[in-house]
């Protein structure tokens, strides 16, 4: 292997962006195991020397969680992958999860100097990269944890956003407790994300390790309903609270025959796949309908997991329908072609417009219109519109609608003066992840409506920023100033 | 995991369970329900809370064996473990003073109405209570609801014990005589459906509390959703208490169906294990 400092800028550009090995489409259609098999020690170092480590770093201001991209890498070409893995995890503690789900094209690989004439250098498989040689090579290390301050941080819901809280304010010697709804911690990266996407066992080494540094977990804790946030912090005596709760209730069409036998939310059926383990049953006691002619609406992540999971269980035809184009996709473009790739198939501008059902209460037909696309809407996507007359029947055994959710009532229900919006979503200011009840935090999809895992994770890490300011300095009502910012500022 | 203080068959088929869970036991009001599991491998199911002990920190549940997940359940015994439980879960019943209040329940229902029944008499209604059962054998919880309420009228299909019949015709008497102004019922979907029927020409206020598949129990899932009143709700956290009269009952019936065969096959492989279970403990025995 060539030495960085030998390579002049231009060779390194030269080097080709290097490929992910895959396991085949042909084996995967039938698996459960993950789709993508990881940079080999050489390929990431090669990967590695691409970056050409500019003076000013532009790919960080992509990460949400100012990951010290350049430093990492750097470390990696000079092979010292487990210096650049505690690089990386002095801001993020996910870092085989998030070199996994991270949408990397769209953050720091979009704004890579690279870009704009070569390719983006592989940030997100080189993070994954050293994540999982950690993993692999030794025990987990204690970081050097300050001593305690004394005061407690309930963080309720154990998804991305409150796992990164966690692991900020953990470090910074707060007594932290996650209060989890289910059975099992890890949130949407539990039960939404797919084992091929995201393999379990190493999610839970990574939550595990938190457990170790002193995060305190607690499952089967409904907040709003085994408690309130007001008993958490008078009867419990917590000094801050922070929400991060998730996306909850699942949208549906609100089209006829949505509630026939054999229609199902993505959000069901990826968690009786994912978290309860139906794909064994009956080894596990969770059953499951698996569909020979399926349907899957929405074009987003979830749209596509669920497609993808339907394939697995033997769907012989798994299609996405979706009434805008390929464009409009929200989707990674990886989860898009790794889905065409194992076969399912997109049927684009188009859309059901009601379920036919047999005598029996099970879905047997999807009556669907075309569309074509007009202006933009609101989102700034162009505005799917249904062409007359151009509806057809379509015969099918599953359905499963990914359309997005909206925001879960539980909290919200039961904590009267902290304030919503009029979609239910917690408000909160963007930047200090503050609502108006004090002490009390939110961030993540509760706030912002469904996202990503690592914009969840940003908010947590900006809520846990926030949480210290204020339980240092007890000021709640302005956002207090933030010296690192204004010295920043002055030194420039 | 929650471990189970006291357990014991009261009915064939049917065991109460005390668990220790002493957040659930301090919030829980009636009408609420827990989602457990049984072992690390284990279903999600609902099941509602019968009564609980603040002061003990437990709760008690009703349990009839009807599928592999609650015949698991009942074969666990005082000093046992359950996987998870989680709660108390669902929209409390809504107590007011009616003024005649009649709760109607069949099967494992009228563990389920008795803490209604005790809310709406101390509320100050007057509470007539009608339990229903197939056959004296699955009568329960008479003692328990003659203590909470004023008159409790017991009907078997076989006429084993009490009136001969349905709690629908038990029903009909009591509305042939006395003005009832408020109606709960829980059992047997066929059971609510005919209430609400039956309730429908007179206009009295009827509640039924449904009972459908669920996973999370939180809104996640929408697995739940009914239709009442036109509209897709969630009985997890829009109910799971809704007006009797607006309640498709038809498509929950069907959705209530979606896992028929997978049951079957799983209360078969587990009858199968125990069995073989069984055969071991035989075998070792002889030894």
């Amino acid at each position: 292997m060539a030495d960085k400092k030998e390579l002049s800028k231009k060779e390194r550009v030269a080097i080709p962006r290097q490929a992910m090995p895959e396991r085949k489409p042909e084996i995967r259609r039938s698996s459960f195991d993950e789709v993508n098999l990881g940079f080999d020690e050489e390929t990431a170092m090669t990967e590695a020397l691409r970056c050409i480590d500019c003076k000013k770093p532009t790919c960080i201001d992509g990460c949400p969680v100012d990951i010290k991209i350049p430093d990492f890498i750097i470390k990696i070409a000079e092979g010292d992958f487990i210096g650049a893995v505690e690089k990386i995890k002095e801001d993020n503690s996910l870092p085989a999860v998030c070199g996994r789900v991270c949408p990397q094209e769209t953050q720091c690989e979009e704004t890579c100097v690279l870009k704009k004439k070569y390719e983006p250098v592989s940030i997100g498989r080189l993070e994954r990269f050293v994540a999982d040689y950690e993993l692999k090579h030794r025990e987990f290390q204690l970081p050097d944890l300050p001593p305690k301050k004394g005061k407690k941080v309930a963080i309720i819901g154990s998804g991305p956003a409150g796992l990164a809280c966690a692991s900020d304010l953990i470090k910074w010697g707060y007594d932290v407790t996650v209060y989890e709804a289910l059975h099992e911690l890890g949130g949407v990266l539990v039960y939404g994300i797919p084992e091929f996407r995201l393999p379990k066992a190493l999610l839970r080494k990574e939550i595990g390790n938190l457990g170790k540094m002193g995060v305190n977990f607690v499952t089967n804790f409904v907040v709003g309903k085994s408690m309130t946030v007001d008993e958490l912090l008078n009867r419990e005596n917590y000094d801050a609270i922070f929400i991060g709760t998730g996306a909850g209730l699942p949208w549906f069409m609100n089209v006829p025959g949505e509630n026939l036998n054999g229609v199902y939310s993505a959000n069901e059926y990826l968690t009786r796949v994912n978290l309860m383990k139906a794909y064994d049953f009956p080894n596990t006691d969770t059953p499951i309908k698996k569909g020979k002619n399926v349907i899957v609406i929405g074009g987003g992540n979830t749209a596509m997991d669920a497609v993808r999971t339907t394939k697995r269980l033997g769907g012989e035809r798994a299609i996405i329908m979706y009434r805008r184009t390929e464009i409009e996709m929200p989707a990674r473009d990886e989860e898009i072609q790794h889905a065409k790739e194992e076969g399912i198939e997109f049927h684009l501008l188009t859309a059901p417009v009601e379920f036919i059902g047999d005598e029996r209460g099970w879905v047997r037909q999807a009556k669907c219109i075309k569309m074509e696309l007009g202006e933009p809407d609101d989102s700034g996507r162009r505005r799917p519109i249904p062409i007359e007359n151009s509806e057809f029947n379509f015969d099918v055994d599953l359905v499963v609608v990914a359309i997005g959710n909206g925001s879960n009532p539980l909290i919200a229900q039961t904590t009267p003066d902290m304030k919503t919006n009029k979609w239910g979503n917690i408000i909160a200011d963007s930047e200090t992840g503050r609502t108006s009840k004090e002490g009390v935090f939110a961030g993540g999809d509760i706030v912002t409506g469904g996202a990503t895992v690592i914009l969840a994770m940003g908010a947590g890490r900006a809520a846990a920023k926030s949480i210290n300011d204020y339980l240092q300095t007890g000021v709640w009502e302005l956002p207090p100033e933030k010296p690192e910012e204004k010295e920043l500022v002055e030194t420039k | 995991m929650n471990k189970i203080l006291h357990a014991e068959f009261i009915a064939s088929g049917v065991k109460v369970f005390k668990i220790l869970a002493p957040n659930i036991a301090r919030k829980r009001k009636p009408g609420q329900f827990v989602v457990l599991r049984v072992h690390a491998l284990g279903e999600r199911i609902p099941i509602t809370i019968a009564d609980a002990n603040e002061e003990e920190g437990s709760i008690t549940l009703i349990v009839q064996g009807v599928g592999k997940t609650t015949r698991h359940m009942n074969m666990l015994e005082e000093g046992d473990y359950l996987q998870d439980l989680v709660g108390p879960l669902g929209i409390p019943t809504h107590i007011e003073k009616w003024g005649r209040v009649v709760c109607v329940s069949g099967g494992v229902g009228t563990a389920e109405a008795l803490p209604i029944a005790q809310a709406m008499k101390a509320a100050g209604n007057e509470v007539i209570s009608i339990i229903g059962a197939r056959t004296k054998d699955l009568v329960i919880a008479e003692e328990e609801m003659l203590k909470r309420t004023d008159q409790v009228i017991i009907t078997t299909d076989d006429g084993t014990y009490g009136k001969k019949g349905l709690v629908t015709d038990a029903l009909q008497d009591i509305l042939k005589e006395k003005e009832v102004n408020f109606i709960l019922a829980i059992g047997p979907l066929p059971m609510m459906k005919a209430i609400a029927e039956m309730t429908r020409p007179l206009k009295i206020p009827t509640v039924v509390s449904l009972n459908s598949i669920m996973i999370d129990g939180t809104g996640m899932c929408g697995g739940c959703r009914v239709t009442v009143d036109g509209k897709k709700v969630f009985v997890c956290v829009e109910g799971p208490e809704f007006d009797a009269h607006k309640v498709d009952f038809a498509e929950l019936a069907n959705r209530q169906k979606i896992y028929l065969d997978e049951e079957r096959k799983s209360l078969q492989k587990f009858e199968e294990n125990c069995r073989f279970g069984r055969e071991i403990e035989k075998a070792r025995a002889e030894l």
